[in-house]
């Protein structure tokens, strides 16, 4: 039983998660499972893969197929179920992850189960019958649901899964594949524009310092960037905070922004409605500042300070950057 | 421009979500509906190209009868027509839905140039309606998109992508899904508002099917709530949170 498991890189890794979706590809089938690469076949990451237990990596290579190109990336997928009689196809539930499964759904006529938190088949193995858990509402809801489909096409909630290497490291094979694409495959294809930032994403940041309505306005983010910039962080804002259009919409944190995973989230003059917390609940430390003691905020955090972030946060910079840290 | 947007009735869920005794739908009982948030964006967006190239706006929902509402807000907006595909209450899947828009996409002359969507619905979150559309239509189809140009039939779409951007070029026609953030959507004016509510709107009955996907029951995850430790209060409550952040490993 193949389970096929479609692998982002970034800078040359596994990105954290691929990792956890490879985590959760090995718990689908007793056999190992092979990963899906675009890239240079000499720069794949096979210390990482071997270590997550993959044993067979498909590899298309630029000078096959160059750049993103949903499409072709999900046509590659399909030739590769028909190559290895896969029983699943599994990717992380990033955008690219969901939209190239999309498409391996519509290419295949197959159903596709976003966000799932965990599968396993129901009943013998090959009647193609699964068992799911997936998220709705960007995990603020589960779904049971059952899947008749083979293979089972399945996108890996982020905040669901850990990234787990296997207990024994498998053996590596590359091998390189030749897609055959159609007319069209290539229609949409991603240009990376150059000149953005390239600093710490809100996705993957350590430290993210929050910033909602309590900030008051555009004007009063400048202690909150300083805050984030000494503990080497970035800021994260609330939805009210960028339809008001103080900061743009790339920093909002929540169900139809960006979901965090960092060490520390400190939410500042921020209320904790669930569809913000919905992007900031896996966070490892949550630290509310509010004014407010009964915020809802404080039923998430793990800790709080009460009072006027204006106040705090000022003096938390003093205080830090007495210790001898700076920007 | 003929634009299509395809937005979908869902509850607005406030400090928490409740589910039904039997499992099956979110207890809605207390809560209004609305447009999910990244279609409002979509209908906002659609409007604006509109304006700057000509055209009109349709919209279109799946749903049961009062999902007429969320096609009035959107006529409210400056959509010019609205098309209601009316289901008698059960939960479609994404292969269903997008079956549904492709035969209303085919059944509208001249026929669209652009069909929008969100990226995902807020309820169900199946991130796959809008891409199954544009492969039955044989269309080209981007996701996530926070910014579109049009110009002489060429479209540039960019969206975040890993703290950077990528964009994509392609023509016409096309399947775009959008996320929040793509624009700031405009509130519906009093004349607008009137004019919504004498819209006569398309009706259809698509028949209902089942997905291979199958709902078995919702229930809200099990989280510890924990109440959390007070530090102090104001600038007094700063020298336990710096020993706080160290002890955490975030001080540099
Ligand atoms: C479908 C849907 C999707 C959504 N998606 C998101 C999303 O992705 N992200 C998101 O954030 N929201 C989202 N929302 C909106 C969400 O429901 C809330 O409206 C929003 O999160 C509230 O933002 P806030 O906490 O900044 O503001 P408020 O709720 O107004 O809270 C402000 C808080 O600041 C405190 N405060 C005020 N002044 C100070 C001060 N000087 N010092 C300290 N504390 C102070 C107050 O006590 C209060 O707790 C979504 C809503 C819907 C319906
Ligand atoms: N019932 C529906 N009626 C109209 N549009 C819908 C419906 N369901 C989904 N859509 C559209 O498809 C997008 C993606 O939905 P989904 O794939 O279900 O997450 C949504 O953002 C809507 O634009």
């Amino acid at each position: 039983m193949t389970v096929l498991c479609l692998v982002e890189q970034d800078g040359g890794a596994v990105t954290d998660a691929s990792l956890r979706a490879l985590t959760f590809a090995r718990s689908l089938a007793t056999d190992a499972p092979d990963a899906v690469l675009f890239g240079e076949a000499a720069g794949v990451p096979a210390q990482t893969l071997a270590s997550y237990g993959v044993s067979g990596a498909h590899v298309v290579e630029p000078g096959q197929l160059a750049g993103y190109a949903p499409l072709a990336w999900a046509r590659v997928l399909a030739a590769l179920i028909s190559e290895t009689g896969a029983s699943a196809v599994v990717a992380a539930a990033t955008d690219r992850g969901n939209e190239v499964m999309a498409h391996l759904g519509a290419l295949t006529g197959l159903p596709m189960a976003a966000s799932c938190v965990s599968a396993a088949p129901a009943g013998p193995s090959g009647t193609g019958q699964w068992r799911l858990v997936r998220q709705r509402w960007a995990g603020l809801l589960l779904e049971d649901a059952v899947l008749d489909a083979a293979p089972a096409l399945l996108t890996v909630a982020i905040d669901a899964v850990q990234p787990v290497p296997a207990d024994t490291p498998a053996t590596l094979a590359v091998q390189p594949c030749q897609p055959e694409l159609a007319d069209g495959d290539l229609t949409v294809r991603a240009t990376e524009s150059a000149g953005q930032s390239g600093g710490i994403s809100l996705a993957s940041a350590r430290v993210v310092v929050g910033g909602g309505r309590g900030v008051g306005g555009p004007d009063g983010f400048a202690p909150l960037e300083e805050l984030a910039a000494l503990l080497g962080g970035v800021v994260g804002v609330s939805r009210v905070v960028t339809s008001e259009g103080w900061r743009p919409h790339s920093q909002q944190v929540g169900q139809t922004g960006t979901k965090i995973t960092p060490e520390l989230y400190l939410a500042c003059g921020i209320s904790g409605a669930i569809q913000h917390i919905a992007g900031c609940a896996s966070a490892k430390h949550i630290v509310a500042v509010n004014k407010d003691p009964g915020a809802p905020i404080l039923a998430h955090a793990e800790y709080a300070v009460i009072g006027d972030l204006h106040e705090v946060i000022p003096a938390l910079v003093t205080a830090i950057r007495a210790r001898g840290v700076s920007t | 421009m003929e634009v299509l947007v395809c937005v979908k009735r869902v509850p607005v869920v406030g400090g928490k979500i409740v589910v039904t005794a039997d499992g099956q739908e979110i207890d809605t009982r207390m809560s209004g509906f609305a447009i999910s948030p990244h279609e409002e964006c979509a209908v906002e967006e659609a409007i604006q190209i509109t304006e700057r190239l000509g055209g009109a706006v349709s919209v279109l929902t799946l749903g049961p009868a009062a999902a007429a509402d969320q096609l009035r807000d959107a006529l409210a907006l400056g959509a010019g027509r609205a098309v209601l595909l009316e289901t008698d209450g059960r939960e479609w899947g994404p292969v269903a839905t997008a079956a549904a828009i492709v035969a209303q996409a085919r059944r509208h002359t001249p026929g669209y140039d652009l069909l929008l969507l969100g990226n995902e619905a807020a309820d169900t979150g199946d991130y796959q309606v809008g891409i199954r559309v544009a492969h039955a239509l044989g269309w080209p189809c981007v996701t996530g998109i926070k910014h579109i140009e049009i110009s002489d039939g060429v479209v540039r779409a960019r969206r975040e992508y890993r703290g950077s951007e990528e964009a994509f070029e392609f023509g016409l026609p096309a399947v775009i899904t959008v996320k929040e953030g793509i624009n700031l959507p405009r509130y519906p004016s009093l004349p607008g508002r009137l004019r919504a509510k004498r819209a006569a709107i398309e009706q259809h009955e698509p028949p209902w099917e089942a997905d291979s996907l199958r709902m078995v029951g919702l229930r809200v995850p099990q989280t510890e709530r924990k109440q959390a430790t007070v530090l102090g209060t104001g600038a007094d409550a700063v020298p336990a949170l710096v020993a706080l952040l160290d002890e955490l490993g975030v001080l540099p």
